[in-house]
């Protein structure tokens, strides 16, 4: 069990397996889905906006490996009530700090799965801007 | 060859080969399960490439000094040793390359730009590796050939009543196929698929990256037309892979790289191309990591590729027969007999990367992803799967290791 903590903590353990904001907003201001062919991950990721471009509520569905899904639940926690201008400039090291665990290049594709899609849906509701390493790699994060 | 008595192996012994059994991670041994991926390296390869390096290196078919003699030599005896390997005819139809998969790529674009064309057909098979598969597909585009596949069944075994079909289609000019699946161990019926190739017309090339370590590969017995081989996957370094080719074939394709070495003469107007092999080995090559690609030939040959694969039967026994008897777990693939060391399966509900990182923490080394055979995960429904695999350094205990961690991430994780 100890050594079973040092790498997946109890924390993302249990956002995988009961993971916050589950579940496509109705209705949604925008919803955007992407994709990690490498590992099959999939996430899509729905916001409401309240007032300017503060995120009301978001709300998320995917499959994929633990690390894809707890990140992602963890990221509709930090968000919720910033506004998408704060989070389209959010660095992703504040996630990755967050699930607090060394990761090898491979998994933190996974872990930054659910940022860059939630960044999409940003951009395409209110125009900010698209993350460079998220604009162009399609062959490795896809996002539709 | 009079004798009879089944050949085996020690294990254990073989294992202070390599140091890296000694390697402690979190004070454990690795029970490395990954040796379809790469290999681990025995202290005698290691050791001839640094002799190679402080005694007899230099550029090789180039200088008249002495030194220069030594390192063609070494590089040269490696020639042979992989023609032996093969049982291919002549060692001027073995050509290094960087990996078998420039290996194949040098088929495609060889062979395939010059003999393909609208109306022809390449015909891969579903539990192709990426490195037969897509070369093939690109080629194909490129020249306006029809790519087909061949499908497995269930048990991860190619249908080969397909066959019928596919040769109504056009006509069949490339048949490409892995002698053992990367994936799921399968051992493909070769022989069969080269004898329809050649009734169609068609060229037979085998993927033998995955076979060739662990068993008995005899180009001429397999009738295949080209055949691809890797170092790193048979205790040799990287960077180093073999093709083997029909002599008629190679000498009339035209030359895949250009530049130094595979020139005959040069001119302001044109160029006349070398004698095989050197017609395929433009540049400078891979010279200590083709004598390391020799030396792991021999380890590999001293402890006989026979009792090599007994000892990894054995193991897939073992193993099959311990996961079979766990509910959630699901094996991918055909029946012992008819698969070499290796073993790809789902834990039910659980991610493979999850399953391998928590293994990890046992100490137990395995991969999961699609192991660059996408088209057969589609088949297999999944998106990747996790796979142990095994080498003559394997051991029993290692796969009891394995079960355990596994019994570990359905309880974390399930």
């Amino acid at each position: 069990m100890s050594e079973f903590e040092q790498l997946y903590r109890e924390v993302i353990l249990d956002h995988y397996k009961a993971p916050r904001n589950h579940g496509l907003l109705e209705p949604a201001d925008v919803v955007a889905e992407g994709q990690n062919p490498l590992c099959g991950d999939e996430v899509t990721v729905s916001v409401r906006f309240g007032e300017g471009d503060v995120i009301e509520d978001v709300g998320f569905e995917g499959r994929g490996c633990a690390i894809s899904q707890a990140a992602t639940s963890m990221l509709t926690d930090i968000v919720k009530g910033r506004t998408a201008q704060e989070v389209s400039t959010m660095p992703k090291d504040e996630l990755l700090e967050e699930i607090g665990i060394p990761l090898t290049p491979v998994r933190l594709k996974c872990a930054l799965l659910g940022l860059g899609v939630l960044k999409v849906a940003l951009h395409r509701a209110k125009g900010t801007p698209l993350p460079e390493e998220w604009g162009t790699s399609a062959g490795e994060i896809s996002l539709s | 060859m009079a004798s009879t008595a089944t050949p085996t192996l020690d294990a254990h012994r073989l294992r202070a080969d390599f140091a890296v059994f000694e390697e402690l991670l979190d004070g454990k041994p690795v029970a490395y399960l990954d040796s379809a991926s790469s290999t681990q390296k025995p202290r005698q390869v290691l050791d001839r490439m640094r002799t190679f390096y402080e005694h007899e290196y230099a550029n090789v078919h180039r200088g008249v000094y002495r030194l220069s003699e030594r390192a063609t030599e070494g590089f040269e005896g490696a020639r042979r040793t992989v023609a032996g390997l093969l049982n291919a005819p002549s060692e001027r139809e073995v050509i290094f390359t960087r990996s078998a998969t420039e290996a194949i790529n040098l088929v495609a674009y060889a062979w395939g730009l010059d003999n393909l064309g609208p109306g022809d057909v390449v015909v891969v098979t579903e539990l192709e590796h990426h490195a037969n598969f897509v070369p093939w597909q690109f080629i194909a585009q490129r020249t306006g050939a029809s790519f087909r596949h061949i499908p497995i069944d269930d048990h991860g075994e190619l249908q080969l009543d397909a066959l019928d079909g596919l040769s109504r289609e056009g006509n069949v000019k490339v048949v490409a196929n892995n002698l053992v699946s990367n994936s799921l161990g399968t051992i493909n019926p070769v022989e069969t698929l080269a004898e329809w190739a050649h009734a169609q017309g068609a060229i037979m090339v085998v993927d033998a990256a995955q076979a060739a370590p662990h068993r008995v590969v005899d180009v001429q017995a397999l009738g295949a037309d080209f055949v691809a081989i890797s170092s790193h996957k048979l205790c040799g370094p990287s960077g180093v892979g073999a093709l083997w080719g029909r002599r008629e074939l190679l000498e009339a394709m035209s030359p895949f790289n250009l530049g130094g070495e595979m020139i005959r003469s040069v001119g302001l107007d044109r160029t006349t191309f070398n004698d095989l092999p050197h017609k395929f080995e433009a540049g400078t090559p891979a010279i200590a990591e083709a004598v390391g690609f020799g030396a792991a030939i021999d380890y590999v040959n001293d402890v006989g590729l026979e009792a090599i694969e007994r000892h990894e039967h054995l193991l897939v026994e073992q193993a099959m027969a311990a996961l079979d008897e766990i509910p959630w777990i699901r094996v991918f693939g055909p029946p012992p007999e008819r698969r070499a060391g290796i073993v790809s399966f789902d834990v039910e509900g659980i991610h493979p990367h999850d399953v391998a990182q928590i293994l990890d923490w046992e100490g137990v080394a395995v991969r999961a992803g699609h192991h660059c055979t996408q088209p057969l995960m589609t088949r297999l429904g999944v998106a990747a799967t996790t796979r142990a695999s095994f080498y003559l350094y394997s051991l029993p205990e290692e796969i009891d290791r394995l079960v355990a961690g596994l019994h570990k991430v359905k309880a974390s994780l399930g």
